[in-house]
């Protein structure tokens, strides 16, 4: 009887839950940061812009992160949003939106979308050719193009030539780092760095000896909190 | 017969048993004292006060270790915190505050005790007067965590109207909130009572002494936030504009200089023969403390006992199975002076070779008294107990030093060299053993707030050492920077001599000697592990170049001592090994070496939206009114 009893107990609490009655969010919202079409790159983990939608009662933003190449990925429901880079991110201003003439893009999602959000920077690193000199030396040549000028346009504070075991390079992921002082650069189309590879190329909890390493250039705008960067690029030492 | 008794019974029961309908709905609470109980009774009022001062806001404190090891005082000794030593970036919405339940209490209690007419009359102006004190604090507290908020002054009471928007209002300036500090406090401290003996609740000397504190705050914000022009809001929310920093530092000079001529308070120098013990009991010495001006006070056996000394009570001397777990950095150790008001690391080596030491503690000698008052170094005592606290033997062998250490406290071993004792301790009964929890990992135990007492460090005692809020000498330093900051370097000296001459310092600083980095240090190293240090770089907007980001080498660690914004972004160490090298006249002495903990893998950055910790979106979204605070 009492076996009975906990069967249908069991039964009944086996049918009484429906499916849940939203589906998971299915649309992805992808893209780059760009300038031109040119992909701005960026240090990991700092860069985010925010997505509003509407009509929800109490407000809040969904934070997308951008990557370190400029890259982005959301994945959202359908729906009517709003775009809006907060003044304080990356190193470059958003653009005033033609349509709602603010720094607010309006975003309809149905569905996956590709989209890449042109940005003005401040600066961009340009042809940047990252190589190995010797055996023990990566020599970083590159041009600085300065795209925002005006009362908004801003010095450059240092540049920098990171290098790191791993491709994750920017201000806080680097083994070894060069700094030239904004003040002595004297040719902008025209810069070389160096910067000494590390006898030992491993990083934490990594063991042995990498034959490669990577690396890019940061450029720290004055007033700007997150660095400009180039593309990554993979060194080989062998 | 039975049945009969039993009806009477009943009836009986029933009827006596039940009140009238209205006695029965007027029967007092016996477990809640309505307003008007409480508003005739000194008493009563006393502990409604009593709750109010329990939630005065402290961000690092005492009953709170695991907040020291953010930075780069101290690192974290135990194993579910090491993530602190881990962590690159700093969560915007840390150290944030929004308190306006606790706002509310005290608006409520100032609106009855104004209304009160059965108190005497000196008694309810203290009362109020303390409750206005502790008003002002929350604000102050709110203004430095997250700039200006509003400023409510009323309770507010909402109409059941169904639109709450009038309850809405929005930030006030950050120098108005300033302002309403300085001003509120101000008006109360001539009615508080003026006596230095009193220093769980509030005194003249302690409005005195938060005045001259906020004020300087205030000061420096105005003046150097114009080097961070990103840290601020169009509508001043956040910031406060340069001009306004003179009046504030001589605001808090002038504070601060009514506390110092009032003469009620001085430094404490009740044990001039040891100076190093005398600063350590100047934070547990409760009696006659002629320092200390506001404390969060303990009492054992009452149910208000704090545990600090568990947490970090020595293994060597540990009265439970555990302690350990606030180990002061090095670069924090390194800030200390040596007696010729020279910065210079220890010195561990001499060209190539090591420096070797007869004693253990050797190596710390003829440093500020503060080094060793502020924190447990090898070769000293705490409780009568020896501290033991070396990482392992270096030994000889084939023409260079080996060395060999254990994995748990005090652990034995037999050094590989022909002739040695079968087994001998190879590591310190306190540590340090790298990653092991509750060990010295940086070679270092806390001393501060420690308590010497028998029974402190266990569980079922703990102790009653207080949390030390403001004290005198942080006044001295208070009016030493604002002078200098008034351009009175002169003035400035004067103050700061004074803690420095208890410290053990006999070369008194001229005045061209005092620097906004002499400024900095005196206060770092006088007031590390009292909850200033955040707030201080904040305030003087070094907090995103000290905590940068950017690794830091041994070398870049013992460079540049003494400049205010040094890059310290990583928790270093310093190991003492025994020497092993029988027939060697070095033979049992003590090298050292500085080494970063292996749980220290990131190097901390304090970002700009750090400096103004975030508002959360749900208070945002109940009221619009209110803006965002930059760079998040």
């Amino acid at each position: 009887m009492k076996k009975i009893f906990a069967y249908i107990a069991l039964a009944l609490t086996a049918f009484s839950c429906k499916k849940d009655n939203y589906d998971p969010p299915s649309s992805t919202f992808s893209g780059f940061i760009t300038y031109k079409g040119v992909p701005v790159n960026v240090s990991s983990k700092d860069v985010t812009f925010e997505l509003w939608e509407p009509g929800w009662g109490k407000n809040g933003a969904i934070t997308v992160n951008v990557k370190e190449d400029g890259s982005f990925s959301a994945l959202l429901f359908d729906g009517n949003y709003k775009l809006i880079i907060p003044p304080s991110q990356g190193p470059f201003r958003s653009i005033t939106d033609a349509e709602t003439k603010t720094d607010t893009m309006l975003l309809t999602i149905r569905g996956n979308q590709e989209m890449n959000i042109e940005v003005m920077p401040y600066y961009m690193v340009r042809e940047a050719k990252l190589a190995l000199s010797g055996t023990d030396v990566v020599t970083g040549n590159f041009r600085l193009e300065k795209i925002l000028t005006g009362p908004d346009e801003r010095n450059i504070e240092s540049v920098f030539l990171y290098l790191n075991q791993t491709q994750f390079v920017d201000g806080t992921n680097y083994i070894a780092r060069t700094v030239l002082d904004g003040g002595n650069i004297t040719d902008p189309a025209n810069i070389s760095m160096q910067v000494n590879i590390p006898d030992v190329i491993s990083g934490n909890g990594a063991t042995g000896n990498q034959d490669y390493v990577f690396a890019r250039v940061g450029v720290k705008i004055s007033g700007v909190e997150d660095l400009l960067f180039s593309e990554v690029q993979q060194i080989n030492l062998k | 017969m039975k049945k009969y008794l039993l009806i009477l019974a009943t009836a009986v029961t029933i009827i006596t048993g039940c009140v009238k309908d209205d006695e029965f709905l007027t029967t007092d609470p016996t477990n809640v004292l309505p307003d008007e109980e409480v508003w005739k009774s000194p008493d009563l009022v006393l502990s409604v006060l009593a709750d109010l001062y329990n939630r005065y806001p402290d961000q690092q404190t005492i009953t709170n270790w695991a907040e020291f090891t953010n930075f780069d005082e101290a690192f974290p000794s135990e194993a579910g915190q090491y993530w602190r030593t881990k962590q690159v970036d700093y969560p915007v919405d840390w150290w944030g505050l929004w308190d306006y339940g606790y706002i509310r209490d005290l608006n409520l209690f100032v609106q009855k005790c104004k209304a009160a007419t059965e108190l005497a009359p000196d008694v309810q102006a203290r009362f109020l007067s303390e409750a206005r004190f502790l008003r002002a604090a929350i604000y102050f507290e709110e203004v430095k965590r997250v700039g200006g908020v509003p400023l409510i002054l009323e309770p507010m009471e909402y109409d059941f109207s169904g639109d709450p928007t009038y309850l809405r209002h929005p930030r006030a300036k950050e120098s108005d909130i300033y302002d309403f500090v300085i001003a509120e406090l101000d008006t109360i401290k001539s009615i508080l009572p003026d006596d230095a003996n009193i220093k769980a609740r509030a005194t003249r000397g302690l409005a005195l002494a938060m005045q001259a504190r906020a004020a300087l705050y205030a000061a420096s914000i105005a003046k150097y936030g114009a080097g961070t022009p990103a840290v601020k809001l169009p509508g001043w929310e956040v910031g406060i504009p340069a001009d306004k920093a003179t009046a504030y530092y001589t605001k808090s000079l002038e504070a601060a200089q009514a506390l110092i001529t009032g003469g009620k308070y001085s430094l404490y120098r009740k044990k001039p023969e040891d100076l190093q013990e005398n600063f350590a009991s100047l934070f547990y010495d409760k009696s006659n403390n002629p320092e200390v001006i506001f404390a969060l006070d303990f009492k054992l056996k009452s149910g208000k006992t704090q545990e600090w000394t568990i947490a970090n009570q020595p293994w060597s001397s540990a009265e439970e199975q555990q302690g350990g777990r606030v180990n002061p950095s090095l670069n924090l150790a390194l800030q200390y002076e040596k007696l010729d008001n020279t910065l210079s690391p220890f010195a561990t080596n001499n060209g190539n070779d090591y420096v070797y030491y007869d004693n253990p503690g050797d190596i710390f000698a003829g440093r500020d008294a503060r080094l060793g008052g502020t924190i447990m170094l090898p070769g000293t005592r705490f409780k009568g107990v020896p501290l033991d606290i070396w990482a392992g033997v270096m030994y000889w062998k084939d023409g260079k030093y080996n060395i060999i250490t254990g994995d748990n406290f005090g652990d034995r071993d037999s050094i590989p060299v022909a002739g040695a004792p079968k087994s001998s301790q190879v590591v310190g009964t306190d540590g340090p053993v790298d990653g092991l929890q509750y060990s010295a990992q940086t070679g270092f135990y806390v001393r501060k707030f420690m308590d010497p007492a028998v029974g402190s460090g266990q569980i079922g005692t703990r102790s009653d050492v207080w949390w030390v809020r403001f004290r005198y000498a942080e006044v001295l330093l208070n009016a030493a920077e604002a002078a200098f900051e008034l351009g009175n370097p002169g003035l400035s000296s004067d103050y700061i001599n004074q803690v420095r001459d208890r410290a053990g310092f006999t070369t008194q600083l001229t005045a061209a000697q005092i620097t906004f980095d002499r400024i900095v240090h005196e206060r770092r190293v006088e007031l590390a592990f009292e909850g200033h240090q955040l707030f201080d770089y904040k305030r003087w907007r070094l907090a995103h170049r000290v905590w940068n980001g950017e690794t830091i080498s041994a070398t870049d660690l013992v460079s540049n001592l003494g400049k205010a914004d040094k890059v310290s972004t990583m928790i270093y160490g310093l190991w003492g090994y025994k020497v092993y090298h029988p027939g060697n006249v070095n033979d049992g002495k003590w090298v050292y070496r500085i080494v970063k903990p292996s749980n220290v893998t990131a190097a901390h950055r304090f970002n700009l939206g750090n400096y103004y910790s975030l508002i959360g979106s749900d208070i945002l979204s109940n009221n619009p009114r209110l803006v965002k605070n930059p760079n998040q």
